[in-house]
């Protein structure tokens, strides 16, 4: 087939039409050893719609979207684009097919310009620069047409997360992508940034192409798209008009029964200060300020959110606390002073003075994945009298804490042989989540507690933080999920830059006054 | 690794590997117009065809298991010292110097002394490039290199200028007095088959012993689980408040004692006297040895084996087929090197394939 350019006549707008759909999948099927992780999927995606997959971590969208893609071969099934059967066993077969995609994790040369990306691996003969007078022109006119503004000449390295995200859409836009892929795309951006990208969905929609978004955000499926197909456990479960469904409906289609979307919580009764922070300041390496005088105090019994979007400090802070890098300033734990660097400024005498942590990152940080369930429950806590018998481990004491933790954490599939790596996102955090939780510390630092996630083990994980609270704990919550810093927190601070831009009560804001709090506006002005 | 059985990966492919490396090495026998079937023959019968050449095959062996173990353990911590060379030359200058200044009663004594000496010495060796590792950040693969060649100029200068005896033109110490010499397998197992020739000797039992010794380590001390850690992660080891700088060191303190260990064979238990170039290449052919074992002890045991018999059995194929020449011998053993460290990518890609395919045929 020949893909038609950006340029081409103008289909009518946004309802379904009666021609053949832009993708169609028949029985698709795929499964990694004894794991089905797509199974007999058949779905239809109308040309000139946006239409939104959604599905609990390891539901299997990023493996049929993969596949889609040509990063795999399904074991059995077609694909047919536009009516036509085609094979895709590569993403340049994806490509000539007209198909776009915008991953989670750009694939953007940080030095390089805007331009010199948009071309890369897209460009006409030896010479580049009939390619980048081309590509100039072409994002001129996207520009006009779909807002997507961007500096051609800019450096990748000196834009923001939201307009990389936009020279990604260029990148497939220029391969004259016809179908357009993003997977979780409001991740990493502000509210504004994702209002801003689904405007130009919209634009883009509305010139006749086809969008399928993948998400875990209810939200943000009822508010864009025009269907939505629902994935549980590796099949498709529905695919229904947006217009015509409910997020609580969707939410029980995901996981096959009702969720309970907000916590219940009686309210705080805060104590006397457990983590008191002052004039926290952190360089890094190349001698960037991250964190630029923090300040903060938490109560026994109850949670503060720090709201903000990601890379604004709240690794840092984190980090600092976690006894992981080193900062300057003063920080006491129930009064005393916790060192801040040298040798006692490390996990093992945060552990000790009665912090537990479980880091935003599971996998780089929280948990070592080709050790088994058991080893990565005494991670951290290795060298407690309890897990050993001198210089050896305890491995039968070992195996037995963790085989009641994961009963009690209700760690799916409870063998504690298993590698951490085998476990899905949610069992591993709750692998993390027992290990820190039932230390019973002072205070718990939690960062982005049910990132990747599936929407069961989130109920499950916020029931156990506010309980942790409700038993006088002090706990530091660090999310970029505005709608669990809201279920969660008792006191919101938002951070942006490396400061603290304010503190809210959750009862007193809302995500517009926070919105604008997180992109770096005084919260105050309205 | 979940695609394969864990037999193929400790069995299957470190044997397609061994097949392949003879394949090539008959390949090359052939192309110099000799029998390769006959060389082979040689080899085998060479290498574990008689007691003698048993005694020769697990004297190498125990070599191979101290350089090999001190590889394997770094491996852990994902470091890569291939500086065992240096190490084991300095557990020389230890194990020297504890047999020599000491009248030893008796052996029992002196062994335990020189095991204790040569370990010291060859961490030490260790340590510096450690350290510069652990706080500078300097790599651990250059600098261990450079102290190999840093060691071998030290031995020779000692050796020659300090060491020598007075009045001798071999730049080697005196002979280690009698109660600091190791029994030799004729000592001890004359009954089956030892001659007095053989240089195998007890030392063998002390790397059998360190074997053990680095499986309870790795696998069940909090020691080895904080190793392990931190070779998966260092970025997970600091959350979990396990300190690298000291990780590093403690590691390649082991690790390095444990190629000095090499010496109590070579230098105690074998010439009975510091000479110039003890090690003669165990240190580096311990890196394939612990590459080939998968760093597990068993492997490397096993892997040593294989390098010890490699060696006896190439010096009787020199000594048999004169056609067959030094050089020719060094062409096999860096084959089988080649293929079962370099090259194991090579065979464990299509392998893993086979049993992909297989498993879902079942399925």
């Amino acid at each position: 087939m020949t893909a038609p350019t950006h340029t081409e006549g103008r289909p009518a707008a946004a309802a379904p039409s009666q021609t053949a759909p832009a993708i169609e999948l028949r029985g698709i099927s795929k499964a990694f050893g004894a794991v089905q992780a797509n199974k007999d999927i058949s779905i239809r995606v109308e040309r000139g719609t946006i239409h939104g997959i959604i599905g609990e971590n390891g539901a299997g969208k990023s493996t049929l979207m993969s596949i889609l893609y040509g990063f795999y071969k399904a074991d059995s099934g077609e694909i047919l684009i536009g009516g036509q059967r085609t094979d895709i066993p590569d993403s340049q077969a994806a490509i000539r097919a007209g198909i776009g995609m915008v991953f989670q994790h750009f694939k953007l040369v940080e030095n390089f310009t805007v331009l010199e990306n948009v071309v890369l691996g897209a460009e006409d003969g030896a010479f580049l620069r009939p390619s980048l007078v081309k590509a100039r022109r072409l994002l001129v006119d996207l520009a006009r047409e779909y807002e997507l503004n961007v500096d051609p000449d800019a450096k990748i390295e000196n834009l923001g997360v939201g307009m990389q995200q936009r020279v990604e859409i260029l990148k497939a836009l220029y391969r004259q992508a016809d179908i357009l892929i993003l997977d979780e795309p409001t991740g990493v951006l502000t509210p504004s940034e994702a209002d801003h990208l689904f405007r130009i969905l919209r634009g883009l929609r509305d010139e006749g192409k086809t969008i399928i978004l993948i998400t875990h955000k209810l939200r943000e499926i009822m508010d864009v798209t025009d269907n939505v197909s629902v994935m549980r456990r590796g099949e498709m479960t529905a695919t229904v008009r947006t217009a015509d469904t409910s997020p609580s409906e969707l939410a029980e289609l995901m996981v096959g029964r009702k969720v309970l979307l907000r916590v219940d919580k009686t309210p705080a009764r805060p104590g006397p200060v457990v983590l008191k922070v002052e004039n926290l300041k952190v360089t890094d390496d190349k001698g960037v300020e991250r964190l630029r005088g923090i300040d903060l105090e938490v109560r026994a019994g109850e949670i503060l959110g720090v709201a903000g979007v990601a890379g604004n400090g709240q690794s840092e802070l984190l980090e600092v606390l976690g006894g992981i890098s080193d900062a300057t300033g003063t920080v006491t734990l129930n009064g005393t002073p916790l060192d801040l660097s040298g040798p006692r400024a490390d996990g093992r005498s945060r552990r000790h003075a009665g912090i537990a942590h479980v880091p935003e990152d599971r996998h780089r940080l929280g948990l070592i994945l080709d050790f088994t369930a058991w080893e990565n429950t005494g991670f951290g806590y290795h060298d407690l009298p309890d897990y050993c018998r001198g210089a050896l481990m305890d491995q039968t004491a070992l195996r037995n804490d963790t085989r009641g933790k994961m009963e009690r954490f209700d760690v799916r599939p409870a063998d504690c042989w298993l590698h951490a790596k085998s476990f899905s996102g949610g069992n591993q955090q709750k692998i993390v989540l027992a290990r820190e939780i039932e230390r019973n510390p002072d205070l718990l630092l939690v960062g982005q507690p049910t990132r990747g996630v599936d929407i069961g083990a989130i109920e499950f994980i916020h029931q156990r933080l506010i309980e942790l609270r409700d038993a006088g704990k002090a706990i530091l919550l660090v999310s970029v999920e505005l709608d669990e810093i809201f279920a969660l927190s008792d006191r919101i601070a938002v951070m942006f830059d490396g400061r603290i831009m304010g503190e809210r009560l959750p009862g007193q804001t809302d995500e517009t006054e926070l919105g604008m709090m997180m992109a770096g506006m005084d919260g105050k002005a309205r | 690794m979940d695609t394969m059985p864990r037999w193929a990966d400790i069995a299957l492919i470190p044997l397609i590997n061994l097949t392949l490396a003879l394949l090539v090495s008959a390949l090359v026998i052939a192309l110099i117009g000799e029998n390769p079937a006959q060389a082979m023959g040689v080899m085998i019968r060479g290498a574990v065809g008689s007691a003698y050449g048993w005694g020769y095959t697990l004297y190498y062996a125990t070599n191979f298991i101290f350089t090999g173990l001190a590889v394997a353990v770094a491996f852990h911590a994902r470091l890569f010292n291939i500086g065992g060379e240096g190490q084991a030359a300095l557990g020389g200058l230890g194990v020297a110097i504890v047999c020599l200044s000491v009248p030893w009663p008796h052996w029992t004594l002196a062994l335990p002394a020189a095991v204790l000496g040569g370990a010291l010495f060859g961490a030490a060796w260790a340590a510096i490039p450690a350290w510069l590792q652990a706080t500078r950040g300097s790599h651990i693969v250059i600098t261990t290199i450079m102290f190999n060649f840093i060691a071998s100029a030290l031995l020779v200068y000692l050796l020659v200028n300090v060491l020598k005896v007075p009045g001798s033109m071999a730049p080697e110490t005196a002979r280690f007095p009698e109660g600091a010499r190791l029994p030799s397998a004729y000592d001890w197992g004359a009954w089956m088959g030892f001659g007095r020739s053989a240089p195998l000797n007890v030392a063998f039992f002390v790397a059998l012993a360190c074997c053990v010794a680095v499986w309870v380590l790795i696998w069940k001390t909090r020691l080895g689980y904080e190793i392990r850690a931190f070779g998966q992660s260092e970025a997970a080891a600091k959350y979990a408040g396990i300190r690298p700088v000291r990780t590093i060191m403690i590691t390649m303190l082991i690790s390095g004692g444990l190629a000095g260990l090499m010496a109590v064979n070579a230098v105690q238990g074998e010439a009975e006297r510091l000479v110039i170039d003890s090690v003669q290449g165990a240190g580096f052919v311990g890196i394939a040895v612990a590459l080939m074992g998968r760093s597990h002890p068993l492997g490397v045991l096993l892997a040593a084996l294989l390098f010890g018999a490699l060696y006896q059995g190439g010096a009787e194929l020199e000594f048999e087929m004169p056609a067959i020449s030094r050089e020719m011998i060094v062409v096999i053993q860096a084959l089988v090197i080649l293929f079962t460290g370099a090259l194991d990518n090579m065979v464990r890609g299509p392998v893993e394939g086979l049993f992909r395919r297989r498993r879902k045929g079942a399925t």
